[in-house]
């Protein structure tokens, strides 16, 4: 099964390590879907986002080789969704606190400033 | 010395067809210059008419409307078709594989496929000014840009497309400094101008593909109304703004940084001295790529975003400024007990640095909101940015541009001239700008045709300072094109710089080298190494063999 | 210059050996990636930032969501992901005929993937359940119901173009290694395909639960 190859040394996986992945991959569908219909509240979507993330690792470290491949390459990778999460987050620090000062406003101005003494 | 008629890039394939189909990085490079030389004139004449416009207040020229046009126009034809591909794909493709030893990029293909890509997005750019412009500012923002009757949509989707050949741009500039830097050269020694290349290139393929998911949603919401931004539908139009500036804080960086990069290289070459705190200066172009995309919600400290992250992101904001503010300092000391000679790339770097130093601290200035709920959406951001793209990226930009120009065309320009242009260019552009920081601070909005008398005289002197500006670029443009076909034959290095791309003939045979050249000292190592008759070599050679005090 | 080894036809003259080049070509393809991330990125904001205003809504909503479509899908994507990683290893042991299969076999589950949306889709836009101005639907009692389907339709329809952009890679790979063009010391345009097929994958992989499951 293990073939090396000259120019490239590329090393082939066996065919039971993509039928295993694939496998796992079909189970934590399953789970995942099974899973959403037990109602965790604000878990759910933790829960659900862990079980992709564990599929998607799957995914990218067997099927896309980045287990085999340079490191270069992972670090690419991440790095995109590190980014996209600082976009998401700074984000949320606007859409999470839209209005908050509003009820700060409403209050009337404290006249006890010396600014007002004049 | 020179190479008069022998075969390089230029006339090795003659015809149309050689330039149209051709894949060698350098050819690509001038037709992106080509291409943005005509995008900067368009650019030019706009603000030419703008500030014609506002010489007097009250109706001179144009009506509201078309006013309108013409600032949305000069903006997005100056940013999308010239700032931003500018250095990197005119400049940076010619010099990055000379500089790292290399016979092309890592994909020549794609290298030419952005190019017509670029074209294609700029033709449907154009195509939207004859059929009605755009009059929302280049910054599209909503409501009025999903409801104005202008041609959005065409500009929106030739921005979209100009993303593309941007991102091509930097996918190709990251493999080619990651696999194919000669040998010797490790991370560390190479050039900073690819340092900055490269975190302008992170910069590009990590923003500009929000900025295509943004005008893609823009546009479906114009045609479909599928409510993202449309406070009717629940939508929100501050949103836009985010996703908006995600990408176009970023941008400013991918303006800047190459241009940094462009002075790292003629302060030690103008300078003959090894560049002080090469690893910082490394360091602080990530740096600065890293950090800015933090910070894009400055320019929203008024649009009704929450004022915590109004407060999150002017905190985040002043940490932009500590990469460069090292990199200032870094030049500064270079030039420190240097052998300073002023010639044209040189005389852009000094005012590089005055200008880029004002430019920068008045950001600094505005990213504290107290300061900016004043000055937000006045003539004092106005001056500010265009003391940054302009006094910064167009600067560096040209004295790139001179530096590499003997080596591009085997021609030398006329100094004189050089000099006389950069003078106009100089003084021309403090009297347009300065004076803008001055009608900013007293009140007067951007974006206005029309303003009160008080501001008058303000806006006279700046519209002669435009005149000014207009004459250097003319007189460059003519003495630079006269060169290319008069000027006297160039030397492969007429400025003795230490990078490779002086290690060959000027212009550049068409695969560069005629051998692998292999990377043997330290960068800008004007201590051992000196350049005499074309040729490197190392000062102790010269020492032993002609007793010269070196 | 080296004139010893006779150098292959596919390697290009800008470098130095096959091993560069193929580096480099993966390098390239995974940058690219991380602009189709941050591409769908975009859309994964617009989700959170409307679900974050607008929770029930987005939870009554995705219920008329077709959940056995959607995990009948993901089955139907995982798989198309095997074939396509099955191809690549075919192409590393020179299974030429194996290789054509797999590659078709990767087609034709992207294809059902499609044929399963058609279903999906038209449903909905039978019953009114679309995007922004054109949402007719009446059965949902929350504010703003059209922004769960503006959400559903931009980001199932990227993906879905996605979709088809990779089919017609995946086609002209197949066709590639009908011409002999591939062999197990070069099958890298093969390897870039399945990348790009592979992120066309994970993309739903996410997609899935966050519109499917809310649960």
């Amino acid at each position: 099964m293990e073939q090396q190859n000259t120019a490239t040394a590329h090393h082939v996986l066996p065919l039971s390590l993509y039928f295993t992945v694939a496998g796992v991959l079909f189970v934590l569908t399953g789970i995942t879907v099974a899973i959403s219909f037990v109602h965790f509240g604000e878990f759910n979507i933790i829960v659900a986002m862990l079980i992709a993330t564990v599929k998607a690792s799957l995914v990218a470290l067997y099927f896309m080789h980045l287990k085999y491949d340079n490191k270069l390459f992972m670090a690419v990778f991440l790095s995109s969704l590190i980014f996209l999460g600082l976009f998401l987050t700074l984000t949320m620090t606007d859409t999470m606190h839209r209005g908050d000062i509003d009820p700060i406003k409403e209050h009337p101005i404290k006249k006890e400033a010396v600014f007002y003494n004049k | 010395m020179s190479v008069a008629t022998t075969a390089n890039y230029l006339n090795e394939e003659k015809g149309l067809k050689s330039w149209l189909f051709t894949l060698d990085h350098k050819r690509i490079g001038m037709m992106y210059l080509f291409a943005v030389m005509i995008a900067f004139f368009l650019g030019g004449v706009f603000a030419i008419l703008i500030r014609l416009e506002l010489l007097n207040p009250g109706q001179d020229f144009f009506t509201a409307d078309t006013y309108n046009q013409l600032f949305t126009l000069h903006g997005a034809v100056m940013i999308f078709l010239f700032i931003i591909p500018a250095i990197p794909a005119a400049l940076g493709n010619f010099v990055l594989p000379l500089m790292l030893g290399a016979k092309d990029v890592a994909f020549p293909r794609l290298n030419l496929a952005s190019f017509y890509i670029y074209v294609v997005g700029a033709l449907f750019a154009l195509y939207s000014i004859v059929a009605g412009a755009v009059d929302t500012g280049w910054t599209f923002y909503t409501p009025y840009s999903t409801t104005t009757s202008t041609s959005v949509i065409s500009m929106t989707l030739g921005a979209f497309i100009l993303g593309f050949s941007s991102i091509f741009t930097g996918v190709n500039f990251i493999a080619t400094i990651h696999k194919l830097r000669a040998p010797g050269m490790t991370w560390f020694k190479m050039p900073l101008m690819v340092w900055a290349l490269y975190a302008t290139s992170i910069i590009q393929v990590l923003a500009t593909p929000v900025l295509g998911i943004t005008l893609l949603l823009l546009i479906i919401e114009r045609t479909i109304g599928i409510g993202i931004f449309d406070p009717a539908m629940g939508g929100d139009p501050v949103l836009f703004q985010h996703f908006f500036w995600f990408y176009s804080h970023p941008a400013v960086y991918i303006m800047i940084l190459p241009g940094m990069g462009i002075i790292s290289e003629l302060v030690a070459t103008f300078s003959k001295k090894k560049i002080f705190g090469y690893k910082l200066i490394a360091y602080s172009s990530l740096g600065i790529a890293l950090i800015s995309f933090l910070v894009w919600g400055h320019h929203m400290f008024t649009s009704g975003q929450s004022e915590f992250s109004s407060m999150v992101f002017s905190f985040l904001t002043f940490f932009v400024g500590i990469p460069s503010g090292i990199k200032m300092f870094n030049w500064l000391a270079t030039m420190y007990k240097g052998r300073i000679t002023f010639e044209a790339p040189m005389l852009y770097t000094i005012a590089f640095m005055f200008l880029f130093a004002i430019g920068g601290l008045t950001g600094i200035m505005l990213g504290a909101i107290s300061i900016d709920i004043h000055m937000h959406d006045t003539y004092f951001v106005v001056a500010h940015f265009h003391y940054t793209m302009m006094g910064g990226t167009v600067i560096a930009f040209l004295g790139g541009m001179h530096y590499w120009w003997p080596k591009i065309w085997g021609r030398m320009y006329s100094e004189k001239w050089a000099r006389v242009a950069w003078a106009l260019i100089f003084v021309g552009f403090n009297v347009t700008f300065f004076t803008q920081f001055f009608l900013g601070s007293q009140g007067m909005p951007r974006r206005y045709y029309n303003y009160l008398d008080q501001y008058q005289p303000l806006h006279m002197y700046s519209t002669y300072g435009s005149w000014m500006l207009g004459v250097g670029f003319l007189i460059m443009a003519y003495y630079l094109i006269y060169s290319i076909y008069k000027g006297p034959k160039a030397p492969n290095n007429p400025w003795g710089g230490l990078t490779m791309e002086w290690q060959t003939t000027s212009p550049p045979i068409q695969h560069n080298f005629e051998e692998q050249p292999v990377l043997e000292h330290e960068p800008y190592d004007y201590d051992t190494r000196m350049v005499v008759n074309d040729q490197l070599i190392k000062k102790e050679d010269v020492k032993e063999k002609e007793n010269i005090n070196v | 210059m080296e004139h010893a080894e006779k150098k292959p036809s596919y390697l290009q003259h800008h470098f130095a050996d096959m091993e560069q080049q193929t580096d480099a070509a993966k390098l390239g393809m995974w940058v690219f990636l991380v602009t189709e991330v941050l591409l769908f990125g975009g859309l994964f904001g617009f989700y959170t930032f409307y679900r974050a205003w607008y929770p029930e809504m987005f939870m009554e909503a995705h219920k008329y969501l077709d959940v056995a479509m959607g995990t009948t899908n993901t089955f139907v994507l995982i798989t198309s992901s095997l074939t396509m990683a099955l191809a690549i290893r075919a192409m590393q042991l020179g299974k030429k005929k194996q290789t054509i299969a797999y590659l078709a076999g990767t087609l034709f589950f992207a294809g059902v993937f499609l044929v399963i949306k058609y279903f999906e889709y038209s449903h909905k836009i039978e019953l009114g359940m679309l995007p922004g101005k054109l949402y007719f639907f009446d059965g949902i009692q929350a504010a703003n119901p059209h922004i769960f389907f503006s959400v559903y339709f931009t980001m199932t329809g990227l993906h879905g173009i996605h979709v088809l952009i990779g089919m017609t890679i995946i086609g002209w790979v197949m066709v590639r290694t009908m011409r002999d063009d591939f062999s197990p010391e070069y099958y890298n345009p093969i390897e870039l395909t399945g990348l790009y097929w592979h992120l066309v994958d994970l993309i739903w992989i996410f997609l899935f639960p966050l519109l499917y499951l809310i649960g």
